[in-house]
């Protein structure tokens, strides 16, 4: 046992004075290697965390939503299905909501305008989103200026700002009363954006939903695993950042192991031809390819996974910010919970260290099967 | 001190690292967790049903609740108009329904 190890002691201790002989080539490889790996981790962590952030942050959200659709879009709908749909049996509560959007010109932000049920002391008040907060340069007691359907400007006064910790949910929120609402973009009495349809038994939800369907073809109900599930696609692999990103990451890493795959430069090969004329066995020489290749790509998928974690976890993922703001004006800061599935650090550790170490023995069976005289001839 | 010695050190102090990262995550990170606990609560108080993740248009603020063919709703073939619209591919659930 203890031979066996000195043995691979022996072998790591020289494959890394080789690997360090050549200083300059092998450091931007491990550096180029490591920076590949964490891009493809910081993904892998981000796209994961965001799910599962979803996942727990709505399942708050309404059991069922209930649209009503004219030509294909999705159009106001008539409070008079809020009897008719609470009458279904397994339905325990039916909220007419109202909210709509509106565009900022000034500073060129859309907010989520909905219809607050909190009492607010009046018309005129205003509960903000602490991302129209900081983007209006607002605090509480200012006021907010919104132009009216009509081209009115109407100022509301700043009650309270939503806390910053909720920001992934409501950084864009104005929240004003039903009446504030309803005058500022003319909303038809009678009528609400959508309903929001609590179920007794989650279980239930399916038939509810197909029952709303029929008594209402018109209308498009919106199940709450729907929602979730949009999240999940959202930011599933074939979702269009992953793609791309993840795409152009294992792109440059199979150009990266090809160029090592593909071939020996002279000088390796000499001192293959030079350890094989000394008196090293093929399967020495396979087993220091062995460790040159896993030194390089164990340091790298470690190091690498380390930046992803720090660049995703403590950074907030300052990286993809811009990839993620796109256009908005308004972008929520948000701290992710870390997590971090072991099978997606398995996954990567396989598809980076396991190739690459592959990829430098191949070439090197090779070059250590053909004559000593000849690989230092060559 | 040999250079396997110190490439072993230098291995195992990485793992050491990468394993607390993931054990500081699973037990530290408290503004994180405070900060998915009140999203939970807003959404949970106000029905809400999508993060604001992208502000910049409906159908990518709530991309759950917009028009079933919405990233491409001015006409089925038509590019899309902002970046994140390239980010964002319609879910299965709406692909796969009439």
């Amino acid at each position: 046992m203890n031979r066996s190890v000195e043995r691979h002691r022996n072998v790591l201790d020289f494959a890394l004075s080789s690997l360090l002989r050549r200083k300059g080539k092998n450091v931007s490889l491990w550096v180029v290697y490591t920076l590949i790996v964490s891009l493809i981790a910081a993904i892998v962590f981000y796209t994961h965390a965001l799910k599962r952030e979803a996942a727990l942050i709505l399942q708050g959200a309404p059991d069922i939503v209930v649209q009503k659709m004219v030509a294909g879009r999705h159009d106001l709908v008539p409070v008079g299905y809020v009897e008719k749909i609470a009458a279904i049996r397994g339905v325990r509560s039916v909220r007419p909501r109202l909210w709509g959007y509106y565009y900022d010109a000034a500073t060129g932000a859309n907010y989520t305008l909905m219809a607050s049920d909190d009492p607010l002391p009046g018309p005129g008040a205003a509960d903000i989103g602490s991302g129209v907060a900081r983007t209006l340069h607002l605090t509480e007691g200012d006021f907010l200026p919104i132009r009216a359907t009509d081209g009115t400007p109407t100022l509301f006064q700043v009650r309270k700002v939503l806390p910053y910790a909720s920001e992934l949910a409501s950084s864009d929120l104005i929240l004003l009363s039903e009446g504030d609402l309803r005058a500022l973009f003319d909303f038809p009495r009678g009528f609400a954006t959508d309903l929001a349809v609590t179920v007794g038994n989650p279980a239930e939800r399916p038939t509810i939903a197909a029952k709303i369907a029929g008594q209402f073809p018109d209308s498009r109900p919106i199940l709450n695993s729907e929602i979730l599930r949009t999240y999940d696609s959202i930011f599933d692999w074939r979702g269009g950042m992953m793609v791309v990103m993840l795409g152009v990451a294992v792109l440059a890493f199979v150009i990266f192991a090809w160029d090592k795959a593909t071939g020996l430069s002279a000088e390796e090969r000499r001192e293959i031809g030079i350890l094989k004329s000394v008196g090293w066995e093929t399967g020495d020489v396979l087993l220091l390819k062995f460790w040159e290749g896993a030194a390089i790509s164990l340091a790298a998928f470690l190091c690498g996974t380390i930046l992803a974690y720090i660049q995703v976890f403590f950074l907030s993922a300052s990286l993809f910010e811009p990839a993620l703001k796109g256009w908005s004006v308004l972008y929520p800061r948000f701290k992710l919970v870390p997590d971090v599935d072991p099978y997606q650090l398995a996954v990567l550790f396989f598809l980076t260290v396991v190739p690459y170490t592959v990829a430098t023995i191949i070439p090197s069976w090779r070059a250590a099967t053909v004559d000593p005289d000849a690989a230092m001839r060559s | 001190m040999r250079k396997s010695t110190a490439f072993s050190l230098f291995t195992l102090g990485n793992a050491i690292l990468l394993a607390l990262l993931l054990c500081s995550g699973r037990y530290g990170s408290g503004e994180a967790r405070a900060m998915q606990e009140a999203s939970r609560i807003v959404v949970d108080r106000f029905q809400l049903t999508d993060l604001c993740l992208f502000t910049e248009a409906r159908y990518t603020r709530h991309p759950s609740m917009a028009d079933l063919h919405s990233a491409f709703q001015d006409h089925p073939m038509a590019l899309e108009h902002f970046p994140s619209g390239s980010l964002v591919s319609p879910p299965r659930f709406r692909r796969d329904r009439p």
